[in-house]
């Protein structure tokens, strides 16, 4: 569905230290730099994927994304989205694709959205029977109700997301493009943004990439992650096996009946966190079976539960080690 | 095309939808736009001192003035387009994004969305248009009734040059941060040499001469002229197919900046 070969994108920007003698300068010689916002990135994904794309800000996530939808013309590389040249606009693709942007709406401000869902009706040519069919499907997936109805400057953010939503799906895109869906809102509004999402793309099939700061999203909805770090593709795979390249142990959380010491704990394994009636500990994911086995038998554990380190916590330790090794990079250079 | 047909009368009706619900600032811009009024009473001071000839060997009395300039009025309120200031905003603010996502050029839009305020505008002018009936202008109107359908036609062409100039001038939004003081330097030289100000009779004749090579005279100047009987029907005819064909001039310009435009597009913001 998306093929991405030698992807580039790369702005001058210009450069001009602050105060008066350098805007006088600028007058008469401007300097740039040269921003490599996206530097040759490759990647494919199969109808009806669900994708993650994770980098710090400024990694050229959305720098991406917009190339994919044809709002930005690469510098350099091929994209292919369903067999057309993104670039190029072609009716035929933009009838086939939408980019959701958490901080871009459009919705019609003093209108209510149902104004706005019948101009994409008319624009992306919905036949009536099927948009009704498929508005009807949407109010109730997203409880809009009479959302639809009142003026979109009267919405909350999260009504408004709904309703945003709502309007990029009036057409039935067949890729879906989301750049930060659920960014502000609560933490309920974001289960039911994920859970729409998710059932859209099993009911319909759709393909879609998401960028998301919120981890939970990401683990949520995409089963495959690609980390895009300063313009360059840095892993491309499943979530589980990114969290196991970057923190290969595990967390192992346990409840004491009575109080335990630091020490007794720490003969387990590194303490993250340490309480008299809990802690949490990290062991390399081989050692798991005999770490857990010695605090069943030496502590006297109550209730205990094994999971990954958090994502949020994987994700900056992967960039971290990005940027140092980066910097080692420039150093040497 | 035909596809575009189709769309066009939802289009229509949700522009005209937005147009009602800003119909209040809507009246605050047509307020703003009341300097043919003000010239009105400076020049009709001035004729009641005695007829003020032209160059052009016309003699312009307090009637003349009162047609010149309710008829300037009325038609600034409808050739009127705002497009540069919408695309320069949403250029800088990367809202642009959500318009070239939609399989419909984005000029097209902006056109519809210019085009429904129309209908409100003429309700705003109508009481105009009235007083203009009764006044002593009345009478410095054109009589011939062909003259009034090219008037038509030049007020289609004058709407034209205006909006089609405004997409140029925001085109120029990709490329560079000022188009909006472009923007006002063009409304300024409008000012000057569309006879918004002044009828343009009234310039000395090399003055006329290069206000007849402009296109800001076929904007508003020519409409107002014809409206006032100052061509013969072959006259305006002529005058008619300049305008023409600068508004075909702005049509293809500033199609062909926004084309290369926005491929320089950044989208900016998340």
């Amino acid at each position: 569905m998306i093929r991405v070969r030698g992807l580039q994108k790369h702005y001058r920007v210009q450069k001009r230290p602050p105060g008066m003698a350098a805007a006088v300068k600028a007058l008469f010689k401007r300097e740039y730099t040269w921003v490599k916002a996206v530097d040759g990135i490759d990647f494919d994904i199969k109808p009806g994927e669900r994708v993650g794309f994770l980098g710090p800000n400024g990694a050229g996530k959305t720098t991406t994304l917009k190339m994919l939808s044809g709002l930005l013309h690469p510098t350099a590389g091929e994209v292919d989205v369903a067999g057309h040249v993104p670039r190029k606009r072609e009716v035929a693709l933009l009838k086939k694709i939408m980019l959701v942007m958490g901080q871009k709406q459009q919705l019609l401000w003093d209108l209510p959205p149902a104004e706005t869902f019948e101009l994409n009706r008319a624009i992306y040519e919905v036949p009536r029977a099927e948009y009704q069919q498929r508005l009807d499907e949407l109010v109730s997936l997203l409880e809009l109700g009479d959302l639809i109805t009142k003026p979109t400057r009267q919405l909350s953010l999260g009504e408004r997301m709904k309703c945003e939503l709502a309007a990029a799906l009036v057409h039935g895109p067949k890729v879906l493009f989301l750049d930060e869906p659920t960014i502000g809102l609560d933490v309920s509004m974001q289960v039911v943004m994920r859970d729409f999402i998710r059932r859209y793309n099993e009911r319909h099939g759709a393909t879609l990439i998401l960028t998301s700061h919120y981890m939970d999203d990401v683990a949520a909805l995409c089963p495959r992650v690609i980390v895009i770090d300063k313009g360059q593709l840095s892993f491309d795979g499943s979530l589980d096996s990114l969290v196991q390249r970057v923190r290969p142990e595990k967390r192992v959380t346990l409840r004491f009946s009575q109080p335990v010491k630091k020490e007794d704990v720490a003969a387990l394994g590194t303490v993250v966190t340490h309480e008299p009636a809990e802690a949490v500990i990290q062991v390399p994911q081989d050692a798991v079976n005999a770490a857990v086995g010695r605090a069943l038998q030496s502590l006297p554990v109550q209730d205990l539960n094994v999971e990954n380190p958090p994502l949020e916590e994987v994700m900056s330790e992967l960039f971290s080690r990005s940027r140092a090794a980066r910097e080692v990079g420039e150093a040497a250079a | 095309m035909r596809r575009l047909l189709k769309a066009i009368p939802t289009m229509l009706q949700v522009g005209f939808a937005e147009a009602v619900a800003y119909r209040a600032e809507m009246i605050i811009w047509v307020l703003a736009t009341t300097m043919p009024l003000i010239m009105l009473m400076v020049w009709t001071a001035v004729a009641e001192a005695g007829p003020v000839p032209s160059v052009s060997g016309r003699t312009w009395e307090s009637g003349s003035f009162v047609a010149y300039f309710l008829v300037a009025f009325i038609v600034r309120q409808l050739i009127s387009s705002w497009a540069a200031w919408e695309i320069n905003y949403e250029v800088r603010q990367g809202t642009l994004s959500m318009r070239l996502l939609r399989p419909v050029h984005p000029v097209l839009m902006y056109l519809v969305q210019n085009l429904v305020y129309l209908p409100l505008r003429a309700v705003v002018t109508a009481p105009v248009v009235v007083i203009l009936l009764f006044s002593p202008g009345a009478a410095h109107l054109e009589k011939h009734w062909a003259t009034w359908l090219v008037f038509a036609a030049s007020l289609a062409g004058g709407w034209m040059i205006n909006f089609f100039a405004n997409i140029a001038i925001g085109a120029l939004s990709f490329t560079m941060e000022s188009s909006v003081k472009i923007m006002d330097v063009w409304i300024a030289a409008f000012f000057v040499f569309s006879g918004y100000l002044f009828p343009l009779d009234l310039f000395p004749p090399w003055l006329r001469e290069v206000a007849a090579w402009l296109p800001f005279r076929y904007q508003l100047g020519l409409p107002v002229e014809l409206a006032t009987g100052v061509h013969s029907l072959p006259e305006a005819l002529a005058l008619l197919a300049r305008q023409w064909a600068w508004a075909a001039a702005f049509l293809v310009g500033s199609l062909s900046l926004w084309r290369v435009g926005v491929r320089r597009f950044q989208a900016y913001g998340g």
